[in-house]
């Protein structure tokens, strides 16, 4: 009975296949970070021990990469109609003091998306658009050669400030989700509360409700 | 400690001091390569072949000395021959002995990722052990001289070593060796300016006013010095650059970004921590479900 009762009070938030299409996007994110900053500083060296060696490290990035970027297009064309920047997100934006200090009484409400999500999926568009034609640029021994050498250096900074973006980018998103108690379940069961959506996204809440169960 | 050098002064890919404990009594070494007094017989790319055992493919002729075409993974040294008008008319024909310059400041260790791939001796010899190299090639963006090749059969960088193992057990370089009218020399730093100056007067003597040494201090001078009859304009020597540094882009890359970034990363991940103990999480409570069944009900009504 009560088992009954849960399900039927929550609200889907991500079907199977979102889901699955965001983790495939968070593992190759989560591989790439590593062997990323192994080749970045001498001091995350050792992490490329995890991929069998620098040499492994250095032939599997680029090709996980791929996979990253086509999961990402593929997840970025489910989402990106929710996605769009009205007023009401950059007001959400400016009172981000209020947002952090879980003061959200006077915050705009937000849609399927917040003004800070909406914000970290363009920074990510960007990030994954410059790694990705960076990445062919640095690409040894397949790509790199048929660049000049200038082109190379320019690709390679590029590279790194994409990539630090990125990494950043995903530590507060990753954050964002353990802070706001409720969204790690909505990407592993797919599930929210009606509470939940109610406090966090209760512009998507009403949409919800007036479509109807 | 067998089959070590332990005068490493640089070290790619690392913060630690390397092992060092041995100080050369002849500090630095350096090859001087006398343009004026090479007559293009190529003894220097058979003796490189020779002692390093290294046999490139047969290319095909286009009308011109050079052969290879450029250097490769198996020619880590090359004659560049330049056909060059000057202002009078006449032609000069340059050849450059091309590879290596073994700079003091190496933009390839400055660029190489992997730790020990790249290392610099006391000497100023730089060297790559291809053991620790993983096929990245950042060396190549790195050079200012596009000299590192990387090899298609095992995807590892090669180049010059300056006969890093000869002059270890106090031999000169092959292509010193072979090179038949003395227009390579090998011996320590001070020795080579000296003797430059020497044939700096000379050619000066003969009415090349511009004679001059390229040691260029862009990359804090190098181990491979050249002479040259037009000092004022090196590139007419197949392109060898004028003012040669490591690009600011790879200086920015793998200079005070690298530290710089990972301090950022880590103190957003620290944010995110005292955030979370101070501020504390943002939950759901009771009242958000109730607010939100009774916008439920009410639509349903």
């Amino acid at each position: 009975m009560n088992d009954e009762s849960e399900r039927r009070d929550t609200i889907v938030r991500y079907s199977a296949g979102d889901r699955t299409n965001h983790w495939v996007v968070a593992i190759c994110f989560l591989l790439l970070a590593l062997s990323g900053l192994a080749l970045f500083h001498p001091a995350m060296f050792w992490l490329s021990n995890l991929f069998g060696g620098g040499t492994w490290t250095r032939i599997l990035h680029p090709f996980i990469g791929v996979v990253m970027f086509v999961a990402f297009i593929l997840l970025s064309m489910r989402v990106w109609s929710d996605n769009r920047m009205s007023e009401r997100d950059w007001q959400w934006l400016k009172q981000w003091r209020e947002v952090i200090g879980n003061r959200e009484e006077n915050v705009p409400e937000a849609g399927r998306y917040n003004g800070g999500q909406k914000l970290l999926f363009f920074v990510l568009v960007l990030c994954m658009l410059g790694l990705l034609v960076s990445g062919f640029v640095i690409w040894r021994p397949y790509f790199a050669p048929y660049f000049p050498v200038g082109l190379a250096r320019l690709a390679a900074t590029l590279h790194a400030i994409c990539a630090f973006a990125m990494i950043c980018a995903i530590i507060i998103h990753v954050y964002a989700g353990i802070w706001v108690k409720g969204s790690v379940s909505a990407m592993t069961r797919g599930t929210v509360t009606p509470g939940w959506a109610w406090k966090h996204h209760r512009a998507w809440f009403r949409d919800m409700i007036r479509r109807g169960p | 400690m067998a089959l070590q050098s332990l005068d490493i002064i640089r070290r790619s890919a690392t913060t630690t001091p390397t092992p060092q404990v041995r100080a050369p009594a002849t500090t630095e070494v350096a090859k001087l390569i006398d343009v004026s007094k090479c007559i293009g017989c190529k003894a220097c790319q058979v003796a490189c072949m020779e002692w390093n055992d290294l046999r490139d493919e047969v290319g095909t002729n286009v009308g011109a000395y050079q052969n290879p075409h450029d250097l490769t993974e198996n020619s880590w040294t090359l004659m560049r021959f330049a056909e060059y008008e000057n202002p009078k008319g006449d032609l000069e024909w340059l050849i450059r002995k091309d590879g290596c310059m073994h700079c003091a400041d190496p933009g390839c260790l400055k660029a190489c990722p992997s730790p020990g791939a790249i290392v610099q001796y006391a000497n100023g010899i730089v060297d790559f052990h291809e053991e620790n190299c993983i096929g990245c090639g950042y060396c190549i963006s790195g050079c200012p001289f596009d000299v590192p090749r990387l090899s298609k059969r095992d995807n590892k960088v090669y180049k010059c070593t300056l006969c890093s193992d000869r002059v270890a057990v106090g031999l000169e370089p092959a292509c010193v060796k072979a090179c038949p009218t003395g227009a390579i020399v090998f011996g320590t730093k001070g020795d080579m300016k000296d003797h430059a100056e020497e044939r700096i007067a000379d050619l000066k003597s003969r009415g090349f006013d511009q004679a001059g040494l390229y040691d260029p201090e862009g990359v804090g001078g190098t181990h491979v010095m050249y002479v040259l009859h037009h000092a004022d304009k090196p590139e007419i020597y197949c392109d060898l650059p004028a003012n040669p540094r490591i690009s600011p882009m790879v200086r920015l890359w793998k200079g005070a970004t690298k530290p710089l970034a990972l301090g950022v990363m880590a103190l957003t991940a620290l944010a995110g921590f005292l955030h979370y103990i101070r501020v504390g999480r943002n939950e759901t409570h009771a009242s958000d479900e109730a607010a939100a069944q009774r916008e439920m009900e009410k639509a349903h009504e």
